[in-house]
């Protein structure tokens, strides 16, 4: 028997590595494979207190969560390649046109 | 430690393991494999969580498609191996410490708050994949329909987002 929180504690690290990969790195890719880390840690956990409570509200909520990731990538992709193309570089430090 | 709980403490290895690998390495390329490897062990955890029907679509959905998005992304832009850039040298403590502070509480909360509900259930209560399968569609197509059908549309909207975002207008310079 698996006790819910281990697989809370494990969720919430993987969501802090991906925070973590947020807050260091400068590459756009990464940046947006740590965002997708951080929708799975949640998407993990919804599934495990899903499955405490034995409700499947939490097995379809994640599979909307999917849906709305799959879009997000598309449309992330989309603006990465139009940046890259205008900068030549996905460097997010080098994406500073509005500043002041 | 039961049969479950070893392969729990296994995979956890696996996933962060991977997590940390693509947090860390230099090669774009190596960071996409590694998430993927971190999909595939969160899609077993799906699967010993009883949940099948997510796990397969975190496999086609995440591994296949966006995985695969994400490496032909990375190779289009030849962005495999960027140089270092020269960053802000007080802002990786302060990160690394930000995290840590982000971690202590929310597993605090999280485990004050997840300790008293108990155990998931054992894999073979859990998995019984035909019956997961009927009242998961059933819960979809009946409760849930409109989200369902919303979805569709804003799958729609981003497809044609992303056309309309690359693709080259008429007239204007290159790009």
């Amino acid at each position: 028997m698996v006790p819910v929180d281990y697989y809370v504690i494990l969720s919430a690290i993987l969501f802090t590595i991906g925070v973590l990969g947020v807050l260091i790195r400068r590459n756009a890719l990464i940046i947006f494979m740590s965002i997708e880390l951080m929708l799975n840690a949640a998407n993990l956990a919804i599934v495990a207190f899903g499955s405490v409570i034995e409700s499947f509200s939490g097995q379809i909520f994640v599979f909307f969560v999917i849906a709305v990731a799959a879009a997000e990538v598309a449309i992330g992709l989309a603006l990465i390649v139009e940046i890259f193309k205008s900068k030549r570089s996905i460097d997010v430090d080098q994406v500073s046109g509005l500043k002041g | 430690m039961t049969l479950d709980l070893a392969l729990f403490l296994v995979l956890a290895c696996i996933a962060v393991a991977s997590a940390l690998g693509m947090l860390l390495s230099r090669n774009t390329v190596y960071a996409a494999l590694y998430l993927v490897l971190n999909f595939i062990t969160v899609a077993i955890f799906y699967l010993l969580l009883g949940a099948p029907f997510i796990a397969m679509a975190q496999i086609t959905v995440y591994t296949g498609a966006i995985m695969v998005l994400f490496l032909f992304v990375i190779m289009l832009l030849g962005a495999e191996n960027l140089p270092a850039p020269n960053a802000l040298p007080w802002q990786k403590p302060l990160a690394i410490a930000l995290a840590a502070a982000l971690f202590a509480e929310a597993a605090y909360l999280l485990i004050v708050k997840a300790r008293s509900l108990g155990n998931v259930l054992p894999p073979a209560e859990a998995i019984n994949a035909t019956e997961n399968l009927r009242q998961l569609g059933v819960a979809l197509f009946q409760n849930y329909l409109l989200p369902f059908e919303i979805v569709s549309i804003l799958l729609l909207v981003a497809m044609i987002g992303a056309i309309t975002l690359t693709k080259k207008e008429k007239g204007a310079r290159s790009g």
